[in-house]
């Protein structure tokens, strides 16, 4: 059997084919394969056609290809949606009580008779489904029941029961073999950036639910107690990002999550935090389009409005990072910045990231600690606002003996009280001034840039975020540059002119309508030759990156 | 008084001569001192403002304080309640950032039952922007967004803080200090969220000290606990301008468990790591 093929499971929505597809990454990934979920799903709870496109490697995988090499059915549509994907070696294996084929490479399997003779419900259908197609390409049974054991909870008897059933129905057709690697757990990108956080202190998640970020507030309210943190759903984003500001005025550190409409609603509050300088996360997962936009697919549209976002002379740290572990490092990273410039900061991931699922290697998280922010030395008067050198003031917090701390959202003096003279107003714009000059030199000690493919080739492509897992792929077949861009702003600029030393001919790729890169380098002299964009609101795939860049070079 | 000067900045004050406010500075004065005296330690009292007239309040206090956006302190007091439990915590708001702009975060604060104190600096205009209708300017108020007065009629918001299941709801007359310096310390001291909607003339857009000053009177703080006479006596004046009385006091009081304490348990966030 190959090491790298995809699988794909169909059905409508609620009849499980999420749940099937992480069943079947986990038996791959207990086995020691790599794996790459994309979940493709509509705005809808019931009908529809949902599908897990899982791809499994022996190779660290971060995108999804356009072949199919198994279709699993459990229903016609999922069959006349995707069947044109399937590769020419490619088997489907189908729900045969609900649709007839007459092809040679086609297996049917009776999932609902089954499931009836066993007296299950038709949410156990997936279980019959996952069970065949473990049998059809040589999974032991023992390794299968041991990890439905642990997946269903509940029903747990009567799901081995169909399982046993549909595997001693079905006809073993491949043999897949253990590999001799580590194996890795899987785990969605917001599940990741959620471990990221939590390592690096995390006090506070406040969110209002919004796709793709709600995975983050589920995530973490399931493992509060775990964790020890604390997760509050408040009455909408702009209650959100204040209360998160105003926690962290306490001293406990705050992150907030939603995709770009909520953030849209937060921007005030995310001036306030640059304006009194309070530490504060926001994780922007973007999805499709303006507005409401196309809720539930992905797109990197978000770019030049988190740049902007927060009316005044502000600097954020705008890190964009392009698979689960490097969202699970910089979340932790971010978080620390945050408090140690007292800055508001944006972790600018999609959906791509935040619900697609990865094999996660833990040891990122070894890399990440709560690193001490500056602290008042208890001596004299505390000045909040105290103008140091660097233009960082030490923190004190409310409750401590001696202390009092004034926040202020209007402009202020040392001590806290506002001010409208232009003598102070300058100066304590000159102290944040000071302090932004310290975050700039801060991203030259990151690793904000990052190289890939063949190091040396005069032809390179560009990418930021989501599209790193694709354009990785294609680089490396073609033999050509890739530079990724992680850290936005404060811009990297030495990291930058390094990477494209050498650099003859530079291709963008994004997956926006009007290049929003393009202008984000423009305006540090960097110029583009082509772009190449995308956006029906769908990841690029890499062999569609190799074909469009092979006909630019 | 010597004591009360310890909690003044050097922050010149700048509300208008005659201004509401200023009464309501002092009764808070007056009321922090006695909670002091009582046994709070004031490293754990927080003042938390929005903006307009009402809010320049906090840069007057040599107390910790926040000064939010407008519209928005009461979600940033929530904040901070939930970062440490353990301060006490009195926003301060006019009656535009608290009814119009961000009436959202006062709803939800009172149903949650957060342990809050709401103080709004009720003078039933936009002052600092120099006189627009509110959601509590009475019907004709003659205002520059309004040459020929307002065609909305206010509506009341202790019925909205009823209908909210705030646990503590009272209003106040700036002129009265003794009375609301007892209505803020019991604010202070209620297990919950306590709301003080403070009657504030404004000299210069909106005086209403003589409609005022002619029929506010105490009530008596009896049969607390039910809901049926907290409406009637909430009611009986609803900010219009044919009623001849105007009842302060303290309408609704009942205990509920406070959210800060069902969500947290016994987590201090803010101490957690920094002590």
């Amino acid at each position: 059997m190959k090491k790298d093929f995809s699988i794909l499971i169909g059905g409508a929505a609620g009849k499980g084919s999420r749940k099937a597809g992480l069943i079947i990454a986990k038996l791959f990934s207990s086995l020691g394969y790599r794996i790459f979920i994309y979940d493709d799903y509509r705005s809808l709870i019931r009908g529809g056609n949902n599908f897990s496109h899982i791809r499994v490697s022996d190779k660290k995988v971060l995108s999804h290809r356009e072949k199919i090499d198994f279709l699993l059915a459990l229903d016609e549509e999922t069959i006349k949606q995707h069947q044109s994907d399937l590769d020419k070696d490619g088997i489907i294996f189908y729900n045969s009580d609900h649709i007839s084929i007459k092809n040679k490479k086609a297996v049917g399997i009776a999932i609902e008779t089954m499931v009836e003779k066993a007296g299950g419900t038709f949410l156990m259908e997936n279980t019959a489904m996952v069970a065949g197609f473990a049998k059809l390409i040589g999974i032991d049974w023992s390794v299968l029941s041991k990890l439905l054991e642990k997946e269903f909870k509940k029903f747990t008897g009567l799901n081995l029961k169909i399982a046993k059933i549909a595997f001693d129905d079905t006809k073993k057709l491949f043999k897949v073999n253990k590999l001799k690697q580590k194996s890795l757990p899987i785990l969605t990108g917001n599940e990741a950036l959620s471990l990221g956080a939590v390592k690096a202190g995390l006090d506070f998640y406040f969110a209002y639910p919004m796709t793709p970020a709600t995975g983050i507030l589920h995530f973490l309210a399931a493992h509060k107690e775990d964790f020890n943190i604390t997760v509050a759903q408040l009455e909408n984003e702009i209650a959100v990002i204040n209360a998160a500001v105003g926690a962290a005025y306490t001293g406990a550190r705050a992150m907030v999550g939603t995709s770009g409409g909520g953030f849209a609603l937060m921007t005030e509050g995310f001036s306030l935090a640059a304006q009194n300088e309070t530490p504060l996360v926001v994780v922007e997962s973007q999805r499709g389009g303006s507005a409401s936009g196309v809720p539930t697919y992905t797109a990197q549209g978000d770019l030049l409005f988190c740049l902007g976002a927060g009316h005044g002379d502000i600097l954020r740290f705008l890190i964009a990072p392009g698979d689960a572990e490097e969202s699970s490092f910089w979340a932790g990273k971010i978080l620390n910045l945050s408090w140690k410039y007292q800055t508001p900061s944006i972790l600018l991931i999609d959906k791509e990231i935040s619900e697609s699922t990865f094999s996660f290697d833990e040891k990122v998280l070894n890399r990440i600690k709560r690193e001490k922010p500056l602290l008042w030395d208890k001596k004299g008067k505390y000045l909040r606002y105290k103008d140091t050198k660097n233009g960082i003031s030490p923190l004190a917090f409310p409750g401590e003996k001696n202390v009092i701390s004034k926040a202020n959202s209007y402009e202020h003096d040392e001590f806290g009280i506002t001010v409208e003279d232009g003598e102070s107003v300058e100066k304590m714009q000159n102290k944040r001034l000071r302090k932004f000059v310290e975050m700039k030199k801060e991203v030259d000690r990151l690793e904000s840039v990052k190289i890939y493919g063949k190091k040396t080739a005069e032809q390179a492509i560009i990418v930021w975020g989501s599209t790193k897992g694709p354009a990785k792929e294609a680089a490396e077949r073609l033999g050509i540059k890739m530079i990724q861009l992680i850290v936005i702003q404060p811009f990297p600029e030495k990291q930058m002119q390094k990477a494209l030393k050498g650099v003859k001919k530079l291709i963008l790729l994004e997956t926006n309508a009007s290049g929003q890169m393009e202008k984000v380098l423009n305006s540090y002299g960097i110029k583009v030759d082509k772009k190449i964009l995308k956006y029906n609101t769908r990841p690029f795939f890499p062999g569609e990156i190799e074909k469009k860049v092979k006909k630019l070079i | 008084m010597e004591n009360e000067q310890k909690l003044d900045t050097y922050c010149e004050k700048t509300w208008c001569p005659g201004c509401g406010n200023f009464g309501i500075l002092t009764a808070l004065k007056q009321a922090i001192f006695s909670l002091i005296k009582g046994g709070i330690r004031k490293e754990d009292i927080v003042a938390v403002s929005g903006i307009g007239c009402s809010s320049k309040i906090i840069d007057y206090l040599n107390l910790n304080s926040f000064s939010s956006l407008h519209g928005r302190p009461i979600a940033s007091a929530e904040g901070i309640k939930l970062g440490n439990p353990n301060l006490k915590i009195i926003v301060f708001t006019g009656d535009g950032g608290c009814y119009n702009e961000g009436i959202s975060h006062l709803i939800h604060a009172a149903k949650r039952n957060i342990d809050i104190t709401v103080l709004v600096h009720n003078n039933r205009n936009f002052a600092l922007t120099t006189g627009q209708f509110t959601a509590l300017s009475p019907k004709g108020f003659k205002g520059k967004s309004t040459p020929k007065g307002s065609i909305e009629e206010p509506f009341n918001p202790l019925k909205i803080m009823l209908a909210s299941n705030a646990t503590f709801i009272a209003q106040g007359y700036s002129s009265k200090i003794n009375h609301l310096t007892n209505l803020i310390k019991q604010g202070v001291s209620h297990k919950g969220f306590s709301f003080i909607d403070v009657l504030q003339p404004c000299i210069t857009f909106f005086d209403t000290y003589e409609e005022y000053n002619k029929k506010v009177y105490e009530i008596k703080s009896e049969n607390l606990t039910s809901e049926k006479e907290a409406m009637k006596k909430i009611s009986e004046w609803g900010y219009k301008k044919d009623k001849p009385k105007i009842p302060i006091g303290i309408f609704y009081k009942i205990q509920r468990p406070a959210y800060e304490k069902e969500l947290l348990g016994d987590l201090n966030p803010s101490n957690l790591r920094n002590s």
